[in-house]
């Protein structure tokens, strides 16, 4: 058995590993392991991820989670071009920076702009207070300004001039709320530029491929009550 | 100028940096910026344009942030002992793993403690009771994973060596201490694993890197903090209100 990637493509991480390792040529299976219906509590999965989130990585008997660990890991073993995470210090210094980051910073604004603007309300039929969802969104405008100003700044990419694995993972965190219909892009011509430079880089067919199932996203039925009760632990920690 | 290191021993990820520059005698001139007295947010003490937050560090013209970049920069370009960052595919990536999982579940969830005791008091805050107890729930549900996931029988928590997870997890863990609740008390394998990263981090070093904020509590009781300024509180109320 070759390499298995155990992704979710709603999931930003999951993307951008996807993304990642399509782009380099990296022969792999992929085990689609669909978070809303619970497929990542099975024991099966487990197996692969204790800790029971993607993504998840399998070579052979060694398994990897946390996606950054996933790219860095695909990028060293199939020898991925320099650029993706460069050997020179300071320019993967760079990259180390935004991969830290955005951790804590882009990635939680993200996820919530994507379940108070939509996932909440469509699929769990819960009322987001006005006033929540609108801090949430403020909190994600000065990560974007972060974005634009201290990373991105006058480069074509956001760690310099060629794109790295941080351009990956900050395009897949992106499109997220776009997918919500919070369109990150639209008031933010910088940003703007910068996504038309990391799709072209990436190639367009690859990139609609990686977002189908999110940009579905809107469309998906609302969950039962059974899935809701499971799922409320979770609404708590999203309001 | 050489290698500028700007800190403030108050922050777990700066002890990290400091105790890996010490242990592995990188030469630097520290810089510290005293977040009680909103250093970090006045001009002056943080290299130019640097978000509000330290560690930094400062290379020449090369400034960095992010304490896990500048873990990664400083076993680079001063070629520590191979242990710290193994260059092995999989060790390594153990490091990433863990320090990912420590983004979501370590970073954050263990420095509410010293907001909820000592920097929300400072200004005049109360944080809810309901906020002090769920912090506390989510500081033991991932003390139990740190165990049982990441440490099982391994001597430390990537490897069978100590390795850069492991500094940035005892100065989580120490926050924690520091703040009143002894996380190792009940826990014999992770005290078992503190002892064996102090070991190698050698007492002296440990003492003077742990110092200010084991004396933290003592000195907010002696009321022997200062206010921090007002310009100091619109950053600090933010960080509050994200408090879950």
């Amino acid at each position: 058995m070759g390499l298995e990637l155990y992704l979710d493509l709603l999931c930003q991480p999951c993307r951008a590993v996807y993304i990642f390792a399509k782009k380099i040529g990296v022969p792999f299976e992929l085990r689609t392991v669909e978070v809303l219906k619970g497929q990542h509590n099975s024991d099966d999965f487990a197996q692969v991820n204790p800790l029971r989130k993607v993504p998840a990585l399998k070579d052979g008997d060694f398994t990897l989670a946390e996606s950054v660990a996933i790219l860095l890991y695909l990028s060293r073993k199939y020898e991925a071009p320099d650029h993706w995470y460069p050997q020179d210090l300071e320019a993967c210094a760079r990259v180390d920076e935004y991969l830290a980051w955005q951790h804590t910073a882009l990635r939680s604004s993200c996820s919530l702009v994507m379940w108070q603007k939509m996932m909440l309300p469509v699929f769990l039929g819960e009322r987001v207070p006005p006033e929540t969802l609108a801090s949430t969104l403020a909190e994600l405008d000065r990560c974007l300004q972060l974005l634009e100003d201290k990373f991105l700044k006058d480069d074509d990419f956001l760690t310099g001039p060629c794109i790295s694995v941080a351009d990956l993972v900050a395009i897949t965190e992106l499109m997220h709320p776009v997918s919500a219909g919070y369109h990150v892009f639209k008031t933010r011509p910088k940003l703007a530029a910068w996504r038309q430079r990391v799709e072209a880089a990436v190639g367009e067919d690859l990139f609609q491929e990686a977002h189908e199932v999110v940009m579905k996203a809107k469309d998906l039925p609302p969950v039962d009550t059974a899935m809701k009760d499971k799922l409320k632990p979770l609404v708590q920690v999203l309001l | 100028m050489g290698l500028e290191l700007y800190l403030d021993l108050l922050s777990q990820p700066c002890r990290a940096v400091y105790l890996f520059a010490k242990k592995n005698g990188i030469p630097f001139e520290l810089r510290t910026v005293e977040l009680l007295k909103g250093q970090h947010v006045s001009k002056g003490f943080l290299p130019a344009s640097s978000p509000q937050k330290v560690p930094v560090l400062k290379d020449g013209d090369f400034v960095l942030h992010q304490s896990v970049a500048i873990l990664i920069y400083l076993s680079c370009k001063y070629q520590t002992a191979d242990h710290w960052y193994p260059p092995g595919l999989q060790t390594r990536a153990r490091i990433h793993e863990y320090l990912g999982w420590h983004a979501d579940f370590i970073r954050g969830t263990f420095g509410v403690c010293l907001w909820t005791k000592v920097l929300a008091p400072l200004i005049g805050v109360q944080v809810p009771e309901e906020k002090v107890r769920r912090n506390r729930a989510a500081v033991d549900r991932a003390l139990q994973l740190l165990e049982d996931q990441f440490l099982g029988d391994k001597a430390f928590l990537a490897s069978q060596r100590v390795t850069l997870a492991d500094l940035m997890a005892l100065e989580e863990l120490m926050q924690v201490v520091a703040l009143g609740y002894d996380v190792f008390e009940g826990r014999p394998r992770l005290a078992a694993w503190r002892g064996r990263v102090e070991a190698v981090l050698g007492a002296d070093l440990c003492q003077e890197t742990h110092g200010p904020i084991l004396n933290i509590l003592e000195q907010m009781a002696n009321k022997q903090l200062p206010p921090p300024p007002p310009e100091a509180h619109p950053s600090m109320l933010l960080r509050i209100s994200r408090i879950p």
